[in-house]
């Protein structure tokens, strides 16, 4: 019997619950702050579907609403992935060694 | 490209995305982690593009759209005050739920486009995947604007409450549950309008309960759901990259909020039940008593602290406020010419999210290796001369410790009563969020500092 491809996606989703955990709690915590940033940037990624639906092909015109949705949707994620990275470096550069 | 060979990289791109996190376990490793983050979001997003392959007119509109994004997310990025970190972070997890919603109505729109079937007929397992993902982002999305609005300030940040909430919200999940079931059966667009908009519903009465003090618990959760809808919609487009992600920030969410709660000893159901600190201010208003204080002067502190050997400064939320973090720096480093030795001490919960305390100091260059957990230097407190609380409350009561009436006992608090004396920078004796006399004003070994955190730690600075 074949098995269905939804149980790899699933077997592939817990896998990463697990990773996740073990990750996280390696985490300092001082660095909470910039891990919550991080994440939000990696959710955005999410930007995939945004771009799928933006180009989907259409018999009459570019701007079917469905493709609208994926455009608001990628100028949403854009936002997440740039601000989410670029702020999360920013932060990441003021932490310092003490000075010896 | 081929099928297969997308689904590797964006393979790639999820274990690219761990190695970010992991990156963070060390300061010195995680701006390469960023570095790798950014490497895995560029990896998916070029692979999407040469999977999809139309690179018509619709292409230029999507860089267009993408610059755009780009610029006001970078310009956001380099414009905002770490003081308003949680809000921004609040704000962003709106976007990611939002952008959830958008891409599963696209695709409830048009299945045909993500290979899910045709309009009518979509198939189960996806249906089922894109209105748990629709469902999710929604609530994320509202709950993170009401987050954002009461961290922000424009909304007050006391709990909204009112008769039969959480039965209304027991209604709507399960309206939810039965909507999803409903929409299977029919595949009618109404149906999934009505629970797009009754999950927007439930993500505001999720929120507002819930007490600014409580906040960092809400933008943890906020985080792991935002993960969730990823994961939902990941499911729905088949896609590696989005299912491990969705994943890994799911879990990190979840842990956060678990860490967030254990700072404070309540249980998860208790924060999100909210209307914590709401019916606690009429006790502790009827057992104020007029109590002495001592009450010193900014010459006061600083003749303490120059003559101490060891000084611990305690912050908290009431820094961020003042903008006091730089102000601060000053203070230690003027102490450490004196011969001072002086370390932070960082309660889990001070401010208004993970790590928040962590940030301001390390942006008014405290090097991250004076910086310490609570379970790190507790046990110091017996030992130092001095402890300097500033903008922090709650977490300094030794009520939590010795009276089983309080509302926070059990919370773990920091020792600072234990240190030979305390300096306590206040505006007021006015209580905290949790609305609970502290213990600690009235001790013979601490000195009251009544004045603006900022205010005051100049005026220290000067008369040092």
């Amino acid at each position: 019997m074949e098995i269905d491809p939804f149980i790899f996606r699933l077997s592939i989703f817990i896998l990463s619950i697990f990773i996740g955990y073990y990750v996280v709690w390696s985490v300092t915590p001082s660095l909470h702050t910039p891990l919550m940033s991080v994440t939000n940037a990696i959710s955005s990624v999410i930007i995939v579907g945004a771009i799928i639906a933006a180009l989907s092909k259409s018999s009459t015109s570019i701007f079917e609403i469905s493709n609208i949705f994926g455009f608001i949707a990628i100028i949403l994620a854009a936002v997440n992935i740039f601000g989410g990275f670029l702020v999360t470096q920013r932060m990441l550069q003021m932490y310092k060694k003490k000075k010896k | 490209m081929s099928a297969n060979l997308s689904a590797f990289f964006y393979l790639v791109s999820g274990i690219l995305f761990i190695l970010a996190l992991r990156g963070l376990s060390s300061p010195e490793t995680s701006r390469q982690g960023n570095y790798l983050g950014i490497a895995g979001m560029a990896i998916s997003i070029i692979v999407t593009f040469l999977s999809v392959g139309n690179f018509g007119p619709g292409f230029i509109y999507v860089i267009i759209f993408l610059v755009l994004g780009g610029s006001i997310g970078a310009f956001i990025a380099f414009r905002i005050p770490m003081t308003a970190m949680p809000e921004l972070v609040a704000g962003f997890h709106s976007l990611v739920g939002l952008a959830a919603v958008f891409v599963a109505v696209s695709a409830f729109l048009k299945p045909e486009a993500f290979g899910l079937g045709a309009v009518g007929n979509i198939k189960l397992a996806s249906l089922i995947e894109m209105s748990l993902g629709a469902a999710i982002g929604a609530i994320t999305f509202s709950g993170s604007i009401i987050a954002f609005l009461k961290l922000r300030g424009i909304m007050s940040g006391a709990p909204i409450t009112f008769t039969g909430q959480h039965f209304i919200n027991l209604l709507l999940g399960l309206a939810i549950v039965f909507l999803i079931y409903y929409l299977c059966s029919s595949q009618s667009s109404n149906i999934f309008w009505f629970l797009v908009i009754i999950s927007f519903l439930v993500g505001v009465l999720l929120i507002i309960p819930i007490g600014g003090a409580d906040m960092p618990v809400v933008i943890s959760m906020l985080n792991s759901y935002s993960g969730w809808a990823a994961a939902g919609i990941g499911f729905t487009l088949e896609n590696t990259a989005l299912i491990i992600t969705g994943a890994l920030v799911g879990s990190s969410g979840a842990i956060l909020s678990y860490i967030m709660c254990k700072g404070m000893n309540r249980s998860f159901f208790n924060v999100i039940l909210g209307g914590w600190g709401a019916n606690e201010q009429v006790v502790s208003s009827k057992a104020k008593e007029q109590k002495p204080v001592k009450n010193g002067n900014a010459d006061d502190a600083a003749f303490l602290m120059k003559n101490a050997s060891s000084v611990i400064i305690v912050p908290g939320y009431g820094m961020a406020v003042a903008q006091a973090q730089h102000a601060l720096r000053e203070m230690v480093d003027a102490l450490k010419k004196n011969g001072v030795k002086v370390s932070y001490a960082i309660h889990p919960v001070a401010g208004r999210m993970p790590g928040h305390m962590n940030v301001l100091l390390a942006e008014a260059n405290v090097p991250y290796d004076e910086v310490f957990e609570l379970e790190e230097i507790n046990n110091d407190f017996a030992n130092c001369d001095v402890a300097y609380v500033i903008g922090a409350n709650d977490v300094t009561n030794p009520v939590a410790k010795s009276d089983p009436q309080s509302p926070i006992f059990g919370m773990p608090v920091l020792d600072v009563e234990k240190s030979k004396s305390v300096l306590f920078v206040k505006r007021s004796l006015s209580p905290g969020y949790a609305g609970i006399d502290n213990d600690l004003f009235y001790r013979d070994n601490t000195l009251m500092l009544f004045a603006d955190a900022k205010k005051m730690t100049e005026e220290i600075v000067k008369s040092l």
